[in-house]
């Protein structure tokens, strides 16, 4: 065993791919301005045939999965108990950081009557009988536990004096105390609204083509949100050990790109299950838009599967990172398909983002990227050297 | 605790399993909850497709009566000059139109092939309403006495769930106001509280847009598909059981089906058509709301919060081993050095 420790990357922070993310940053901004002078109409193709646009489907419901990372790692190194895994876990926590807490920003844009929003937490608006609801304070929830479960991360950053001055050792001393309070929350929350992202569907109905409504929605949803949190890992991994040069950690890689597979392939049995029982995979190859999403669907799925299936596969970087694109690719349009383009509202609506609307989703990305590349350079999150 | 991670892993397994595979009969995880009945004094409308004759009085008298402006879409601006309200569909700014079904040389009203027939579009005022069952602030509300469902916009964060999940596209957002809001018929709830009638009712010249008790309502369609086609009867007006004279007029070619009664749980604004409903827009729902489907789910998972709660104290203690077991590997090894001086006594 060797102690974990984490390492600032150190390093330029100001390099010009980060100024190149800044610049698109600031072109989602000018639109944002835009959005909020002018109304929703302005920067975006929403209607009200498609009163969800790409910033829920995307920003939200696809990026709380990519979010998903530290959900994931989480449920593997404490609730399963193997701490082999846990070098990974501060990269994957800070994903879920900005994961989440961006989505939140993307639904402050998208809300149509934003200044109302914090009446979500007025106990006499509550609906509980709303899906939305219990979605909105769980995501809530679980951002705020997300930067409780990073903050350690600053902590060991701060100078000594400085932590005593301000208490915050006491703090420090209280989060380590009281981490496995906020694990536990950290693993039960994604569990209620990952699955929740999938019930919200139900009240569709014949809205939603019937390759996607199903009454097991919910575990679909729970199912792929784990599988692209494996993914995000696997993906993240290689790309910042291609990117800075450090040592792979193919010891690690290797047994968890077997754990994405087998979350994979639950999903697809229940999916293919549902759809055999309900007689409705026949759709799937009526050769329309939707059969044929459904198909490249499928397509990406299987991909990990094969590509993961044996040993050798495994072993080597190049065929776990084009499984985790392919799963998270997949996993990605499974999403987007359920929430828009596999909705038909009838009376002839139809739904193509604009281009403001998809430059704002574009800067929201973006933004992700270029705050997790300022934390691991800044801050203690990527495993270090190892001391042994 | 005695329960070791392995026997509350497979526990939970075991209930997930039992949870999922109970009703095995469906192939369904879940089943609905109960269906939301009628309300004793639910008020509604009765709109016959058959005595309309597509004067629009209904759709400019809506207007007025909930200060509505004027629609012109950019395609109809010119061949209007601007004058005219010519809403196509319900919208931010059109609580209610009437829209046209037309087919081949529409010799005939009420007639699917080589015919003509209209049919208006506003709030169901649905039993079971999606509306209501996702909206998270309560803006949605249906009244316990008289079912009408009312929109508050102080409550209202815009989210537009309501009107993703209305299986009739009904709740429309204005997307083109800076500060939006939801637009919704709420059966002219300010007027039936002055012991008004709804304004569409109360201008219709041939009782097509009929108000009164839901149940009379049920009656009083039911009395009409009775009777035979072409036979002479009279049609009340305004309110049904009210004291407007009606008017006589022959019964209509109807199709042999109350739209509304069963439609997604029941609605309060019931259908009597001549062509089939299909071919005016209405969609085809089962008798059941998908919202009790949702929120049958919803308790399931739910129910008191105890399923949650107790996931929560199993993950709890499995962390907080989870997280010791973590600590002792790392001690074993010796501390970075830098962290020495963070122990406390
Ligand atoms: S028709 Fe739509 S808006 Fe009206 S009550 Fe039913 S669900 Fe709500
Ligand atoms: S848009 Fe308003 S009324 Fe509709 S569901 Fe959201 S909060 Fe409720
Ligand atoms: S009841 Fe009132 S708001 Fe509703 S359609 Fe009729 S006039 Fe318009």
């Amino acid at each position: 065993m060797t102690a974990i420790t984490h390492q600032p990357l150190g390093g330029k922070v100001f390099t010009k791919s980060f100024l190149i993310l800044g610049l698109f940053v600031l072109i989602g901004a000018y639109f944002i301005l835009r959005r909020f002078l002018f109304g929703l109409g302005d920067v975006s193709h929403m209607s009200n045939g498609y009163p969800l646009g790409v910033w829920v489907a995307v920003d939200v419901v696809v990026g709380t999965a990519f979010g998903c990372g530290g959900y994931a790692m989480a449920l593997l190194v404490y609730i399963f108990n193997r701490n082999t895994y846990h070098p990974l876990m501060r990269p994957a926590l800070l994903s879920g950081v900005f994961g989440y807490t961006l989505a939140g920003l993307a639904v402050m844009i998208d809300l149509g009557r934003y200044w109302n929003a914090f009446n979500l937490l007025l106990p006499w608006y509550a609906q509980l009988n709303s899906v939305i609801f219990e979605v909105a304070l769980c995501v809530m929830a679980y951002t705020t536990v997300l930067w409780i479960e990073f903050w350690p991360a600053f902590l060991e950053r701060m100078p000594l004096a400085f932590k005593q001055r301000f208490n915050l050792d006491r703090l420090q001393v209280f989060l380590k105390r009281y981490l496995f309070l906020f694990i536990g929350l950290g693993v039960l929350l994604p569990t209620m609204h990952q699955s929740s992202l999938g019930s919200v569907l139900l009240v569709m109905g014949s809205k939603l083509s019937p390759l996607w409504y199903t009454s097991w929605l919910p575990l679909l949803f729970l199912t792929s949100a784990l599988a692209m949190g494996y993914g995000v890992v696997l993906l993240e991994a290689t790309l910042t050990s291609r990117g800075f040069r450090l040592p792979s950690e193919s010891a690690l890689l290797t047994p968890l790109s077997r754990i994405a597979a087998g979350v994979l392939a639950l999903f697809l049995i229940v999916r293919f299950g549902a759809l055999l029982a309900g007689g409705h995979l026949g759709l799937a190859f009526a050769g329309d838009v939707r059969g044929n999403l459904f198909l490249i669907e499928t397509v990406l799925f299987l991909a990990p599967i094969v590509l993961l299936a044996s040993p050798t596969g495994r072993a080597s970087q190049r065929r776990r990172f084009l499984a985790a694109v392919s799963l998270l690719a997949g996993g990605s349009l499974y999403r987007i398909d359920a929430y828009l383009m596999a909705v038909n509202p009838g009376n002839g609506w139809t739904y193509f983002p604009s281009a403001p609307e998809l430059m704002i989703t574009v800067g929201v990305v973006c933004l992700e990227i270029m705050l997790y590349l300022l934390f691991i350079k800044t801050l203690p999150v990527l495993p270090g050297a190892h001391q042994t | 605790m005695t329960m070791n991670r392995r026997q509350f892993l497979r526990g939970a397994a075991a209930g997930a399993v039992a949870v999922v595979a109970a009703p095995t009969a469906e192939a369904t995880p879940f089943g609905p909850r109960e269906p939301k009945q009628l309300p004793p004094k639910a008020v509604g409308m009765l709109y016959d497709s058959t005595l309309c004759v597509g004067c629009k009085a209904c759709v400019s008298a809506c207007k007025q009566a909930n200060g509505m402006p004027a629609e012109q879409p950019e395609q109809l601006a010119a061949w209007n000059e601007g004058t005219w309200d010519t809403a196509e569909d319900i919208s931010g700014k059109t609580l209610n139109v009437i829209r046209v079904y037309q087919n081949g040389t529409m010799e005939q009203k009420d007639r699917e092939k080589d015919g003509y027939a209209f049919v208006k579009r506003h709030c169901l005022h649905c039993v079971d309403p999606s509306c209501i069952s996702v909206c998270p602030v309560s803006a949605m509300r249906k009244n316990p006495e008289t079912g009408i469902v009312t929109h508050n916009p102080d409550a209202c964060i815009g989210c537009r769930y309501c009107v993703y999940g209305c299986p009739f596209n009904v709740p429309q957002y204005q997307f083109d106001e800076t500060f939006g809001q939801i637009a919704k018929c709420q059966f002219c709830n300010h007027l039936q509280k002055q012991g008004k009638l709804p304004a569409c009712c109360d201008v219709c010249p041939t009782g097509a847009s009929l108000f009164g008790l839901v149940t009379e309502l049920q009656a009083e369609a039911q009395r009409r598909l009775a009777l035979k086609p072409g036979e002479m009867t009279e049609f009340p007006r305004g309110k049904l059981g009210g004291d407007r004279p009606g008017h006589e007029a022959p019964v209509g070619h109807y199709q042999p089906h109350l739209y509304g009664e069963h439609e997604s749980g029941g609605t309060q604004v019931r259908y009597l058509t001549g062509v089939p409903y299909q071919k005016l827009g209405l969609p085809e729902l089962p008798g059941q709301s998908y919202a009790s489907v949702s929120e049958g789910m919803q308790h399931t998972l739910y129910k008191g919060m105890v399923a949650p709660l107790a996931l929560l104290g199993g993950l709890v203690v499995l962390a907080r081993r989870g997280v010791k077991q973590n600590e002792d590997a790392s001690n074993h090894d010796e501390d970075p050095p830098n962290h020495d001086k963070d122990q406390q006594p």
